[in-house]
């Protein structure tokens, strides 16, 4: 096994040992999933209309709740210092960490999608969409998200200002993912809108380890 | 293999205050160096220095080796064995999974010259390569093998300290950069670290420490 999947390997461990992983997130978003449609009322036309966009930002917000200790963690025990001076460099060990946390959050929020496409009365092709929108839009999210930790990762409550960097970054996400959906829904072909966010998302994971290694250099010589 | 360590008048400023400037020395294969100093006068601020994560105001950093000399941070790093302040090491993982995580992620197939700590036929640290039965037997040395199942979370901070040494053993770096490596340790644990230190010393590496207590090895010391 190589550095890379050594890195993976420890951080999917962590992720599933230390609770803020998959389970956290997932069990926010099937609450959030939940409660939206006891709030909206059973207006089946109304919850299959904002589903997909429902949908997508609890997913993101979701994904959020473990992003700030991407880096954090390491940051504070010393870790990170140890895996900056590993064979691997920064921006691959960014890339795994990005990895790891879709791993452990994306991946599972997009294969429980379905269930909760049920809550909202979705039909089987608008509920595909959705799941084929959050398979490829969620990796820019940890990609994006991944940033912004790297950014704050020196801040003892830099949690709260995550979301203020990341979140109108990730504007696009949404519009594209939620938009494939609506097109679906009134007949339409949403590959267009699909495409799109494999675009943005393809950028996002691409471009993203550069940014948050350069970042964490300057973190660590802070 | 490395042969020497050299600093051409760095500098270092944190803010507007100047921590040092015009520090030269040199450490070659074999030898330590203890930097000494009162609190605040720059310690570590130098070994992060050397380890490449603070960028000199001034002056660079030589690390010759038999084939070139590198003066790049980045490339430079690939030869440091980091112990800091803090020890690195995660609550969640196993005294065993710890170690196992550092071995395998120092471990680099395509560096083996520089990577590779001189000797390492004889030195405790390459029988990690081998396996996980080996990884117990670096615990031994420093004294974890009857807590290798345990999670990190209850070790004591001298146990954690003594892991982050076997962590130093698993990298097989040749240049050890310490800060404070005495804190937290007994009296064995002390006279462990001046024993490893020792070793690492006798089989060509070489040894930076920040320290207010001596080193023992018949050492230079650095006044910042």
């Amino acid at each position: 096994m190589n550095s890379f999947a050594t890195l993976l390997m420890r951080d999917l461990r962590l992720a599933a040992r230390s609770g803020g992983g998959a389970a956290l997130a997932l069990s926010f978003f099937a609450l959030v999933a939940t409660l939206v449609p006891l709030g909206v009322g059973a207006d089946l036309k109304l919850l299959a209309r904002v589903a997909g966009g429902v949908l997508w930002v609890a997913a993101v917000l979701s994904a959020l709740l473990s992003l700030d200790r991407l880096f954090q963690g390491d940051y504070e025990d010393g870790s990170l210092e140890v895996i900056a001076l590993s064979p691997l460099a920064l921006e691959a060990v960014a890339l795994a960490k990005i990895l790891a946390h879709w791993l452990s959050t994306g991946l599972p929020l997009t294969l429980l999608s379905p269930l909760l496409a049920l809550l909202f009365n979705l039909d089987v092709a608008p509920s595909l969409t959705l799941f084929l929108s959050l398979l490829i839009g969620t990796p820019a999210v940890s990609a994006v998200g991944a940033i912004g930790a790297s950014l704050t990762l020196s801040l003892k409550r830099g949690g709260l200002i995550l979301p203020l960097i990341i979140l109108p970054l990730l504007a696009p996400v949404v519009i594209f993912g939620a938009g494939a959906v609506a097109l679906v829904l009134d007949g339409m072909d949403g590959i267009g809108a699909l495409a799109l966010l494999a675009a943005f998302s393809f950028g996002a994971v691409l471009l993203s380890p550069f940014a948050a290694a350069a970042s964490v250099r300057l973190n660590l010589g802070g | 293999m490395i042969l020497s360590l050299t600093a051409e008048r760095l500098a270092c400023t944190r803010g507007d205050r100047k921590l040092f400037d015009g520090l030269s020395f040199r450490v070659s294969a074999g030898q330590a160096l203890a930097v000494e100093g009162a609190n605040g006068a720059g310690k570590t601020s130098l070994l992060r220095m050397i380890a490449g994560f603070l960028v000199p105001a001034a002056g660079r950093l030589v690390l010759k080796s038999a084939q070139t000399e590198i003066t790049d941070a980045e490339e430079r790093g690939k030869s440091i064995g980091w112990l800091g302040h803090h020890d690195g090491l995660k609550p969640q993982l196993t005294v065993r999974e710890q170690l196992d995580f550092f071995a395998r992620l120092y471990r680099d197939p395509l560096r083996p010259s520089l990577a590779q700590a001189p000797a390492t036929g004889t030195s405790p640290a390459s029988a990690s390569r081998a396996g996980g039965a080996d990884l117990i037997s670096v615990l031994e040395r420093v004294g974890l093998a009857r807590q290798a199942e345990l999670p990190c979370r209850y070790l004591s901070a001298g146990q954690r300290r003594r892991l982050a040494l076997a962590r130093l053993l698993v990298s097989e770096r040749p240049l050890w950069l310490l800060d404070e490596p005495f804190a937290a340790l007994d009296v064995a644990g002390q006279a462990l670290i001046a024993q490893l230190m020792v070793r690492h010393c006798g089989h060509g590496g070489i040894i930076i420490a920040a320290t207010h207590d001596p080193l023992g090895l018949g050492n230079e010391s650095l006044k910042l």
